[in-house]
């Protein structure tokens, strides 16, 4: 467990090397103070630095990771990852349209994804236009994805296993806030590209709504032809917190063909339910958000995928240490636990009428070190329990985790 | 180069915090407590046998992963009809399987051959890829269903010699114990180069793996199930289940070999307590019973080109043999030269950790039909009607020891 000391020493050091840049070359323009944030601002909420006063702003996020995984017995050893460096570019073309983009690597350079590309106009703060690479506001976790702004070096397994985060489409569609003392109300409608028959016939040998991203040619056809609805309101108290109801639908299979019927049309649903809250005094921060996916699928098809599924996470974050350390003024140390459950076929075997397992439930308590608001360091313990379809005794991994992810 | 800690800004409680943080965590990360642990061998039915080479570890290694990792799409090949996408969707962790993944096969009523092969047969593809049609039963075709067995142990069974299974074959019941046994003789396809040493009979080969023993060895076996199991056509069988031609091969030669390797390679499950004294007295009534005359307790393998598997005895509960089972489990549909009331003796071992592979029940018999022990002896008829009997004459102690015995294998 020596490189365990040494690995975190090194991003220690680190972490004060980076304070070395001089920090008048590059300066942080004032983001909009006089609205609440909601999930739905998150794009726009981070940070980022204006060159002079050029009117384009950079920014952006890295991801990498030290861990030490054990799947029943079995450890392939140390391993350092590379997981995200993700560049932000915006401009305000003029003061109500503006523009943004997100390009993201991941693991090294093994996936490039532009995450976000659109223009958005504002017309009044009720309405909204926007267009482009959009992320569908399908839950929070997708919208709300940067490394920097979780306690956790993975992420949430029912958003990116069940739900596909980062899940991002070529679309347009209209958002906006109302504010009335306290209280934000938000909503967003989009229509983009959709999903395709890969969510179903796939090597994870499971529903995996995921496996629609390996379609490349995503961004310039859709599949079917058919629109994927994407539809999300959010309220929000400035005291108590955020709450999100989201629903995603469309068709995914291909039902014509040439002109030929092929099929009936084939729809999948997604429901989602997120809130983060912050306890008045203890100031634990909960967030959370659960999801159900139902696909209609020929009644003679392979009951190995999923009609439904269901899964979602809850984080609890508190604060232990909230003082100036190392010479960082607003340094906090956190505790935190995550908990979530994934279970990819929600049903009954026409068989025997047992259930059908293939679910996972995970802990993850773990150690945050923030020394300032936008950069994390973060220890994490992950126990998974993994049954297979057929409910067998469940596959045990663990894995200790440390890692960190700031903005830039 | 930076110090760690500014001068002035030194803040003695942090530090400490964090000190006392890395030390823990390192603790926690020595802990292999905290780490899942590796299953007892005899807890587990896959892995290998001892004693392989390098080479043959990593064969074993790349087998593994076909077996169970590799699983087919329509891009790689799966289908257009198949039962399932992957060997280890039907036999997890080499395990027994479930009705889940139970494959009916029907066409066939007697030696003269199956008759539905234009209608589909000999096997049902209850599945199929997008936009297509899976199959159904044709009328008229008689058919059982195939529960999937363990894969474990197969290259001992596949090392014992021909001349050693002909020995314990009795097929006109010469001794009058009323069990006789014999050889499912097949023809078998021309991919199969047959082991130096093999009898044949009318050009005929004794058939070892399945439930009808319609296999005559574990590339024989693969090949069938890669082709009408997950639709998969080689070079070895290039005969697509959908359209009836020859196509291209979805899968290298080499692939198809090194799940051979895999399965040939899987060790032998491991008797749990064999010293216990209620297990040794489960086992000799089970010898009593007459249940060791087909459930063989111990066989012996000739010489293999896996240094591992030559010259060892081994315990199956097994002769590999065909026996009338009777007319309860006479389903009408057979294959070979079997008769439709035959059944190959299913090797026992294993048989206590079968509802670890089986969704936590077991489902036993070849079509599953049994959710006990206890269930699938008192279904045994024909041949084993005398044992059978002998086991519901026992008395509650008796019987129990036998279970315990059945449970420990
Ligand atoms: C749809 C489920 C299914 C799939 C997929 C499947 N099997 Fe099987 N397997 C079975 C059943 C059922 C049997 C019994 C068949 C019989 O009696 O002929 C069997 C029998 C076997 C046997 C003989 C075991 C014995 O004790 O006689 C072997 C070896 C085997 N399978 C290997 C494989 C391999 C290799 C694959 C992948 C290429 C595979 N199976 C895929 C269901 C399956
Ligand atoms: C005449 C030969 C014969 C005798 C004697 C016999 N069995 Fe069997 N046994 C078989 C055959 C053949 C099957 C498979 C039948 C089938 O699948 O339908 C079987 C199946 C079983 C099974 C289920 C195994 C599985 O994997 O599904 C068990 C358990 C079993 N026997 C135990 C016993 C016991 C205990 C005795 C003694 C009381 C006994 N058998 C006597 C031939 C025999």
């Amino acid at each position: 467990m020596k490189n365990f000391l040494i690995a975190t020493t090194i991003f220690l050091i680190t972490s004060k090397a980076k304070a070395q840049i001089d920090p008048e070359l590059l300066r942080n323009p004032q983001t909009k103070t006089d609205s609440v944030r909601m999930n739905m601002d998150a794009v726009y909420s981070r940070p980022f630095m204006q060159l002079g006063k050029l009117p384009v702003a950079l920014g952006g996020y890295i991801e990498a990771n030290y861990q030490y995984l054990n799947e029943n017995g079995v450890s392939e050893g140390h391993q350092f990852q590379m997981r995200r460096l993700t560049f932000f570019v915006s401009s305000t073309i003029s003061k109500r349209i503006k523009f943004l983009t997100e390009i993201e690597f991941e693991d090294g350079t093994k996936e490039i994804n532009i995450e976000f590309a659109s223009v958005d106009l504002e017309i009044v703060p009720l309405l909204n236009l926007r267009g482009g690479v959009v992320m569908n506001p399908i839950g929070a976790f997708n919208q709300n994805h940067d490394g920097p702004k979780w306690e956790f070096v993975d992420r949430p397994i029912a958003a990116t296993q069940m739900l596909p985060a980062t899940w991002s489409n070529v679309g347009f569609g209209i958002y906006g806030k109302k504010y009335n003392k306290n209280w934000v109300y938000g909503y967003e409608l989009y229509l983009t590209n959709g999903f395709d028959d890969k969510i179903i016939s796939n090597s994870e040998n499971r529903t995996f709504l995921p496996a629609t991203k390996m379609n490349r040619d995503r961004f310039e056809e859709s599949f079917n032809g058919i629109p994927l609805f994407t539809g999300k309101v959010a309220i929000k108290n400035r005291k108590i917190g955020e709450l999100g109801i989201s629903y995603m639908g469309g068709v995914y299979n291909k039902f014509r063909d040439e002109g030929i019927t092929l099929d009936k049309k084939r729809k999948l649903n997604v429901f989602a339910v997120d809130f983060n809250s912050t306890l008045p005094r203890l100031n634990t921060v909960i967030t959370g958000e659960w999801a159900w996916v139902n696909v209609d699928m020929p009644d003679n098809y392979t009951e190995q995928f999923g009609r439904k599924q269901q899964g979602g996470f809850v984080d609890f974050v508190q604060p232990v240490v909230k003082r100036p350390m190392f010479g960082f003024e607003q340094a906090v140390l956190n505790a935190a636990l995550r908990v979530e459950y994934v279970d990819w076929n929600k049903g009954t075997f026409k068989s025997t009428g047992g259930n059908i397992a293939d679910d996972l439930f995970s802990l993850v308590p773990a150690i945050s070190w923030r020394p300032t608001p936008q950069t994390v360091f973060r220890i994490n313990y992950r126990y998974n329990w993994q049954h297979d379809l057929l409910g067998n005794p469940p596959s045990h991994l663990a894995a200790f985790q440390v890692g960190f992810s700031t903005y830039f | 180069m930076y110090v760690l800690f500014e001068q002035g800004n030194m803040e003695k409680i942090p530090i400490r915090i964090a000190c006392v943080l890395l030390v823990l965590i390192t603790g926690i990360a020595a802990c292999d407590k905290l780490m899942p642990g590796v299953p007892a061998d005899d807890s587990i039915l896959d892995g290998p046998v001892e004693g392989l080479s390098p080479e043959q570890s990593a064969q074993f290694i790349r087998g593994d992963f076909a077996f169970n990792d590799e699983i087919f799409t329509p891009e790689t090949g799966l289908g257009p009809l198949f039962v399932a996408t992957s060997c280890g969707t039907c036999h997890a962790g080499d395990g027994k399987g479930h009705p889940f993944t139970t494959l009916t096969r029907f066409g066939q009523k007697d030696s003269t051959g199956n008759q539905f092969l234009g209608h589909g047969g000999p096997q049902l593809q209850q599945r199929a890829i997008i936009n297509y049609q899976p199959e159904s039963l044709p009328e008229g075709a008689t058919f059982s269903r195939f529960t999937p067995p363990a894969n474990t142990g197969l290259g001992f069974l596949n090392a014992v010699s021909d001349a050693d299974l002909l020995a314990l074959a009795d097929p006109d019941d010469a001794d009058g114990d009323g069990i006789s046994g014999r050889p499912n003789w097949i023809h078998v396809p021309a991919y199969i180069q047959p082991k130096p040493g093999s009898i044949t009979r009318a050009n005929k080969y004794i058939g070892r793996f399945g439930k009808k023993a319609a296999a005559h060895d574990l590339l024989h076996q693969t090949v069938l199930a890669y082709n009408q199991d997950i639709g998969i056509c080689s070079s070895y069988e290039p005969y697509d289940t959908y359209h009836h031609q020859e196509i291209d091969p979805e899968i290298s030669n080499q692939t198809v070999l090194d799940v051979v390797a895999y399965l040939a390679m899987l060790k032998a499950p491991i008797q749990r307590d064999p010293q216990h004294p209620e297990v040794q007295a489960g086992k000799k009534i089970f010898i009593d019973l007459g249940c060791g005359k087909c459930h063989t307790p111990e066989l012996k393998t000739g010489t293999s080109p896996i240094a591992a598997l030559s010259q060892k005895t081994f315990a199956p509960y097994s002769d590999l043999l065909m026996h009338d089972m009777g007319p309860d489990l006479d389903d009408g549909y057979t294959e070979g030269s079997a008769a439709t009331a035959e059944w190959r003796t299913p090797p026992l071992w294993g048989l206590g950790l079968s509802k670890k592979a089986q969704g936590g029940q077991y489902f036993l018999l070849h079509d599953g039909r049994a959710q006990s022990i206890e269930t699938a002896i008192t279904a045994h008829g024909g041949e084993a009607a005398a044992s059978r009997s002998a086991f519901i004459a026992l008395d509650a102690t008796s019987k129990a020891r036998l279970l315990k015995f059945l449970e420990s294998l």
